[in-house]
């Protein structure tokens, strides 16, 4: 069991694919522009890993080794576009909103990488594991960059105001360059936490 | 209606790079730029990967998918032709071109997944552009690529070699770096001719 607990807070904390690992990183930044888009965008990625990962790794055995890659892309590229379907039919605001975005998730390093890494490797039941825990920790690290983003840049959570009156929202936070920015001071802010942690283990 | 040529090279190449307005291709911008010459390289290979991945595509998509009315499988087979292509460009690099081929090394088979080549063939499928402009504005949003890469691989070079706060080495000073110039590229945005 604890084995089991140890699969899924790896990927949502000690290896976390967007702050540790910094995978994935063209969704992470083009997508956070709010809330609503980056938990959208993760959930679909978190959806495509959990199934790519059961279904690589029930193929495991009968992947040869030399094609694997190109198989992965495959199988990944089938649950994407299923995905895309979905979302197309029953959320089409948010399928406008991401756009180009997700069908780019075929080419999410994260998802290729769990799958070599991972569900190459393991058996279905700790790769589904592994694949929601990722996935989890995907969609957290994009909701807490959109919070960030969506506050700062329009003053809203959720689409709701909380910063209003006087207060002008700074629109370049909502704009391409604030998703550097953004992401470039949270990473460094867990580095100084981290650091920190550390520092007090030691004393 | 199909934009002009310079329009769209213009577009491509500064209101809508596609690293640093459109975020496609982060992975190897932030990857592959510590240093100068290897990004000259990667921007080299990817221009040449997204040029012909945009011409197959297009034929692929007006000969074989559209004709049989299965676009819902462009996702598909858009992948698959750019994984064969960048196999065969590595293939054909090594033969022909060995010394090309040794300071490329491992970015020609990363070139699969970077998002900027599959998000260019999509692009062109959403805008309808036709053969010239699809293969056109392949090479000039990775000609944008390769622009942003080596002007952010030279500004790398020179701050690591300054004192950075702990806490921002790496990463994040990259990251910050990126969006400063992310804020330079938005003074071109409304220029057009």
């Amino acid at each position: 069991m604890e084995k089991k607990n140890s699969i899924l807070t790896n990927g949502l904390l000690f290896e976390n694919p967007t702050f540790v690992q910094l995978l994935g990183m063209c969704p992470t930044l083009a997508v956070t522009t709010t809330l609503k888009n980056g938990l959208g965008m993760g959930l679909s990625a978190t959806a495509v890993l959990i199934m790519s990962n059961i279904l690589i790794s029930l193929l495991r055995k009968i992947i040869p080794d030399k094609v694997r890659i190109a198989a992965y892309i495959v199988i990944i590229a089938t649950f994407v576009t299923i995905v895309q379907m979905i979302l197309e039919a029953y959320v089409p605001s948010l399928y406008a909103s991401l756009g180009i975005f997700i069908p780019l998730i075929v080419v999410n390093c994260i998802i290729l990488a769990r799958a070599e890494a991972f569900a190459s490797k393991n058996s279905v039941g700790k790769s589904a594991l592994d694949g929601l825990g990722m996935g989890l920790g995907f969609t957290g690290a994009l909701c807490i960059i959109a919070l960030v983003r969506e506050i700062i840049g329009q003053g809203t959570i959720w689409g709701i105001q909380v910063i209003g009156g006087p207060v002008q929202p700074a629109a370049i936070i909502g704009m391409p360059p604030g998703g550097f920015i953004v992401l470039g001071i949270l990473i460094a802010v867990i580095n100084f936490i981290v650091s920190k942690g550390k520092e007090g283990g030691n004393k | 209606m199909q934009p002009s040529i310079i329009s769209l090279l213009i577009a491509a190449l500064f209101t809508e790079n596609f690293v640093l307005v459109k975020f496609l291709g982060c992975c190897p911008f932030l990857g592959v730029s510590k240093k100068l010459d290897t990004a000259l390289g990667m921007g080299m290979a990817v221009t040449f990967v997204m040029a012909i991945a945009s011409l197959f595509t297009w034929c692929a998509n007006h000969f074989l998918l559209e004709p049989f009315g299965m676009e819902y499988l462009q996702t598909i087979v858009f992948i698959l032709i750019i994984a064969g292509l960048v196999q065969f460009v590595e293939m054909f690099v090594k033969k022909s071109m060995p010394s090309l081929y040794n300071a490329l090394g491992i970015y020609l088979p990363l070139i699969t997944t970077n998002c900027a080549v599959l998000g260019v063939t999509l692009l062109n499928v959403q805008n309808n552009y036709d053969f010239i402009h699809s293969v056109l504005y392949g090479t000039f949003a990775a000609l944008g690529f390769s622009l942003a890469i080596i002007l952010f691989a030279g500004i790398r070079e020179s701050i690591s070699e300054k004192e950075v706060p702990q806490c921002f080495r790496g990463f994040p000073i990259a990251l910050v770096t990126a969006g400063l110039m992310a804020i330079a590229f938005l003074g071109f945005s409304g220029f057009s001719i």
